[in-house]
C-alpha cells in the first residue's frame, strides 16, 4: 500500500476527498470546530475556493462550512481522492 | 397547583424546534430560516390530561459549550433551572450532525426525551430510524414526529406526561471516555460532589473542569455560592 498522503485542508483542491487526521488548534476554537463536525476520521470535502483562496467551503456531514485559513492550515487529514 | 412543569427545547438550528413549539402551545411566535433566530426564550403552555406544561423554547445551538450567548443560554437554563424534562429536537435527515448536541445534553441531565423530527422527509429520503433501538441504546424515550404535519403529538405528550409522574424513568447512557480521562475524573468528582451536591451532575461538572471551562465556573459561584449565605 501507499504511503498515506497527509495535506492541510487549506491546500485542498476543489473537489478532493480528506479524511482528518489531527487537529492543531486548541481551546474554545478546537470544540467549536469539533461541534461543527471537524473531528477526526471524518470524511471532508472541499466545495470551492474563494477567488484569492481563502476563506475554502466544505462539506462536512451533510453541512456546507466555510473555514478561514487561520484554522484550515491547523487540520491535517489524508487526501483520499481528488474527485475526478 | 402542583401539576405545571417546565419542559425546554432544545436542538439544532433548523430542526424545527420552533415549527414544534408553535403547534403545540398555538403562539405565533415567528420562526426563520437563518442561525441564531431564537435569541431570547419563548414561552407557551399546552394542557394535556389534568396537567400543564409550559414550554420553553431554547436557542438552536449546535453544541453547548463553545461560549457562544446562545450556547450559554441553552446551556444554563438545562443545568440551572432545571426543567421536568428537556426535549432534544433532532434532524431525522441529518442525525450525525445533530446527535452531538442530544449526547451533550445526555450527560447534563436526566429526564431527556429525543424526539426526531422532519420523518416525512426522512423517509421520503429513503431513511429508516428504528427508533426502539435507540431508545435501548440511550436510555431515554426516543420518538418521531412530523412537526409540520402535527404526527406524533399523542405519543410526545403521553410520554412527557409519563415521565413527570415518574412512570418512565430515563437512565441516559454514560460516555465513557480514555482512561486517562476516567483515572482524573475518579479523583476530582468527589470533591465535587461535596460543592455542587445534588444540584448538577458531579460527574458533568468534573468533564468540564478538566476542559478548563471557566464560564462555567463563575457561573456555578454566582449562583450555587449565595444560597449558602
Amino acid at each position: 500500500m501507499d504511503k498515506p498522503n497527509i495535506i492541510k485542508l487549506v491546500n485542498g483542491q476543489k473537489g478532493n476527498l480528506i479524511k482528518i487526521t489531527e487537529l492543531n488548534l486548541e481551546g474554545v476554537m478546537r470544540r467549536r470546530l469539533l461541534d461543527l463536525g471537524f473531528v477526526t476520521g471524518a470524511l471532508v470535502e472541499v466545495i470551492r475556493k474563494s477567488p484569492l483562496g481563502d476563506p475554502i467551503a466544505f462539506r462536512v456531514s451533510q453541512t456546507t462550512i466555510a473555514l478561514r485559513r487561520e484554522e484550515s492550515s491547523k487540520i491535517e487529514g489524508e487526501l483520499i481522492s481528488n474527485g475526478e | 397547583m402542583g401539576n405545571e412543569y417546565r419542559i425546554a427545547l432544545a436542538g439544532n438550528p433548523n430542526t424545527g424546534k420552533s415549527t414544534l413549539f408553535n403547534a403545540l402551545t398555538g403562539l405565533r411566535q415567528h420562526t426563520g430560516n437563518w442561525a441564531g433566530k431564537t435569541v431570547s426564550l419563548a414561552q407557551g403552555s399546552v394542557q394535556f390530561k389534568d396537567k400543564v406544561f409550559q414550554l420553553i423554547d431554547l436557542p438552536g445551538t449546535y453544541s453547548l459549550f463553545s461560549n457562544s450567548t446562545d450556547e450559554e443560554v441553552a446551556r444554563n437554563y438545562i443545568v440551572f433551572e432545571k426543567p421536568d424534562v428537556t426535549i432534544v429536537v433532532l434532524d431525522a435527515t441529518s442525525l450525525e450532525r445533530n446527535f452531538n448536541l442530544a449526547l451533550q445534553v445526555l450527560e447534563m441531565t436526566t429526564n431527556v426525551i429525543i424526539c426526531i423530527n422532519l420523518i416525512d422527509v426522512a423517509e421520503e429520503q429513503g431513511i429508516n430510524i428504528n427508533e426502539r433501538l435507540l431508545t435501548n441504546r440511550l436510555g431515554v424515550p426516543v420518538i418521531k414526529i412530523s412537526a409540520r404535519n402535527k404526527k406524533g403529538f399523542p405519543m410526545l405528550l403521553d410520554t412527557i406526561d409519563r415521565i413527570v409522574t415518574g412512570a418512565i424513568e430515563c437512565h441516559p447512557v454514560q460516555m465513557f471516555y480514555p482512561d486517562e480521562i476516567e483515572a482524573k475524573i475518579m479523583k476530582i468528582e468527589p470533591k465535587v460532589r461535596e460543592i455542587v451536591g445534588d444540584h448538577l451532575s458531579s460527574r458533568w461538572v468534573t468533564l468540564r473542569l478538566l476542559d478548563g471551562d471557566e464560564a462555567l465556573l463563575n457561573e456555578i459561584s454566582k449562583r450555587l455560592v449565595p444560597e449558602e449565605v
